[in-house]
């Protein structure tokens, strides 16, 4: 028989053992997640180095540049036309691409979820090939299609429908279609593991109570669908909103994105803060909108329970 | 009269399949089902009775024949179009609704003002007794509750129709007993036409004003429960329905709609002939368990035919009695009421004879 004291003991010395044994793993995560965060917190308080790197020395400069455009000559503060536009165009060219793979992603897990069960994984293994190639080319092989003596333009040319190519690359359209080409696998899977879950008799329950398909889609598969169109659009979110390899070959380095802006200060502009400050400001644009919309829909479960 | 049906089945066939693996899941059905009735749907598991009900709701359409519903042919119509509803084995419930929403979903699709939706929600949850739980999520609610809110869900819209497939098989004994006498009572309330398909022949033979028994995708015989089990049309359904022994014979005089059947086993057996049946030769005679009692073996002159007790089975209300006839390959079962202190007074082995009630022998069809 163990005595109640005794219990109480061995439980805390448990705990004690418990925490012990996860400490390392509890080290690297913290090293290896906020680590890095940290460096990039403290360098945006620094000065820039003549050649990239930073001087020890603390300056609000940095942080001021993400917004604020200081004057050569007069000193006076400005808003910062270019970076904001940039930060408009990032975050607007991001929701376009989730809506456009919501869009197409939507139909094409739909369609994978309702084939027999045999032929699924085929179709799943032809949505994947893309992710075995490397983001480089396939973002190359998108500008062999679009470029002026690219694919459509030589085949509208030769069937006569223009006549002088039509300029598709280098425009955020471009920039568009190639990140909608990239990140389309990232919300098919997540939204065919939901719908693949889906119970279909739900669905002819609904078509037996008068509705119509279109409400069945919008009364049944989509609210059923939720979780899995929420993670995707997740999924799809926030690399768009941090691309860089693509706005930089699509847009020809013209039409920046916030990725590209970034890695100009620590390449070409040597303004080390300031590119630790705008990754900042994008990890915040980030955190705020997960959090809106986790938020939004955390609501809106709630409601229904 | 044409008007006087809810539904009617006219030589329906649906095959499943192409070429080589065609298969026929229901086979040139033809039913009528009256208005009001409560209509059973009775067969072994596989034997189409789903696929017909789907047919009916929709989902399927047949690959021949007509179905009926107030006189148009409503056979390759989608189900969103048909004033049918159909309560699903799985209940199939939407769960991102509440109980009410799940009940007001059909009237909403078919654009009823909001007020109307929410009174009739209101009147179908009272008519099911689930006021107190309107608002709950339906995972949160147990079986029996679910039953009645699919229930509901399919009612509140008026339909003309209400399919019911098994409803009640996913339930407990006592709770099955307890729905199927709210279910005859909302039929009954609401005078809708009840399709109901069980296995369950109990279940069918206490619900059903008729039956349609079901084989291999044919109908064998739709007809009220007391004629399916008194009167069978063939030897699957004496089968199907209740318990029966069957006795093979040759007709030896026909007088009065009763034929005298000689039987190598039981000897000469007075039996009923189904109406308009010109019986000749050999035929197979039914009779009900019920319909047979112990006597003693030694006074033969009473006893119809004797045999050995193989098996005592007691089943509270009556026990039954299985004996092997004389010719060693022919077992005949039948069932005595028990009596308040009876003693058992038989054992396994003991030489028993049998009686047969008067004419309660039925000659088959074939
Ligand atoms: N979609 C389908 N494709 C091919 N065969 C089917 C399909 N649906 C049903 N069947 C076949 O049709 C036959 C009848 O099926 P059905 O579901 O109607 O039987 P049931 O009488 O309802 O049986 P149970 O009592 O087991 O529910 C079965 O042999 C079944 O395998
Ligand atoms: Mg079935």
């Amino acid at each position: 028989m163990t005595q109640p004291g005794t219990i109480e003991a061995e439980r805390s010395r448990d705990i004690r053992k418990r925490w012990l044994l996860s400490l390392p793993a509890l080290l690297i995560v913290l090293l290896a997640a906020t680590g890095p965060l940290l460096i990039v917190l403290l360098y945006s308080f620094l000065t820039p180095g003549p050649y990239g790197d930073v001087l020890w020395k603390a300056s609000p400069d940095g942080w001021i540049g993400v917004f604020l455009e200081k004057d050569i000559f007069t000193e006076t503060l400005s808003l910062a036309d270019a970076h904001v536009s940039i930060f408009v165009r990032s975050v607007l060219l991001s929701l376009a691409t989730t809506v456009v793979t919501l869009l197409f992603g939507f139909p094409t897990a739909y369609f994978i979820a309702t084939r027999p069960e045999r032929t699924r994984e085929l179709w799943l293994l032809l949505i994947t090939i893309p992710f075995w190639t490397n983001l480089l080319i396939r973002t190359f092989a998108v500008l062999q299609i679009i470029r002026n003596e690219g694919l459509i333009n030589t085949l509208l040319m030769k069937f006569g429908l223009i006549e002088r190519p039509i300029q598709m690359l280098f425009t955020d359209g471009a920039i568009l279609t190639g990140m909608v080409y990239v990140y389309l696998p990232l919300m098919v899977l997540p939204v065919y593991a939901n719908l693949e879950k889906l119970d279909f008799r739900l669905v002819e329950a609904a078509y037996d109570l008068y509705a119509t398909p279109f409400r069945v889609l919008t009364k049944i598969i989509i609210p059923l669908a939720k979780p899995g169109l929420i993670a995707g659009s997740i999924l799809v979110f926030i690399p768009a909103l941090g691309a860089y390899v693509t706005p930089s070959i699509l847009g020809g380095g013209k039409n920046l994105m916030l990725g590209n802006l970034i890695e100009l200060q620590f390449g070409q502009g040597r303004n080390w803060p300031l590119g630790s400050a705008l990754s900042i400001t994008l990890m915040l644009i980030v955190t705020v909108a997960l959090l809106v919309y986790v938020r939004n829909v955390g609501s809106q479960e709630k409601r229904h329970g | 009269m044409a008007e006087s049906n809810a539904v009617e089945i006219r030589d329906v066939v649906k095959v499943f399949g192409f070429g080589e693996f065609a298969f026929s899941a229901v086979d040139h059905a033809s039913i009528a089902i009256r208005k009001n009735e409560f209509f059973t749907l009775l067969g072994p598991s596989g034997c189409g009775k789903t696929t017909l009900l789907r047919l009916i709701a929709g989902f399927e359409y047949p690959t021949s024949g007509e179905i009926i519903l107030n006189g148009e042919d409503i056979g390759t119509m989608p189900p969103f179009k048909r004033p049918i509803n159909t309560v699903f084995q799985s209940y199939a419930l939407f769960p991102h609704m509440t109980v009410a929403e799940n009940i007001g979903f059909g009237l909403t699709m078919l654009g009823r003002p909001k007020q109307e939706v929410r009174d009739r929600v209101a009147a179908m949850l009272k008519l099911v007794r689930m006021e107190k739980l309107a608002d709950r999520r339906t995972s949160q609610i147990s079986g029996g509750q679910q039953q009645r809110v699919a229930l509901a869900r399919a009612l509140a819209p008026k339909p003309k129709v209400l399919l019911l497939d098994e409803p009640l098989s996913a339930l407990d004994y006592k709770l099955r007993k307890d729905m199927q006498i709210e279910l005859k009572r909302l039929q009954a309330e609401t005078g809708i036409t009840f399709i109901f398909v069980t296995h369950d022949q109990e279940e069918a033979l206490t619900m059903s004003d008729r039956i349609a028994v079901m084989s291999a995708g044919k109908i064998l015989q739709v007809d009220s429960p007391r004629a399916i089990y008194d009167a069978p049309a063939d030897r699957f359904v004496a089968d199907f329905i209740g318990e029966t022994n069957f006795l093979r014979g040759r007709i030896g005089s026909v007088s009065d709609g009763i034929a005298q059947v000689d039987t190598p086993m039981a000897g000469r057996v007075s039996a009923t002939l189904p109406r308009d049946f010109v019986a000749e030769g050999d035929v197979t005679v039914v009779l009900r368990p019920e319909h047979a009692a112990l006597c003693a073996a030694d006074e033969p002159s009473g006893c119809q035919t004797t045999g050995t007790l193989e098996n005592i089975v007691y089943f509270g209300t009556d026990t039954h009695y299985h004996v092997r006839l004389g010719d060693g390959e022919t077992q005949f079962m039948l069932r005595e009421q028990n009596k308040p202190l009876q003693r058992q007074r038989l054992s396994v082995g003991d030489r028993v004879g049998i009686r047969f009630e008067p004419n309660a022998a039925r000659v088959l069809r074939n």
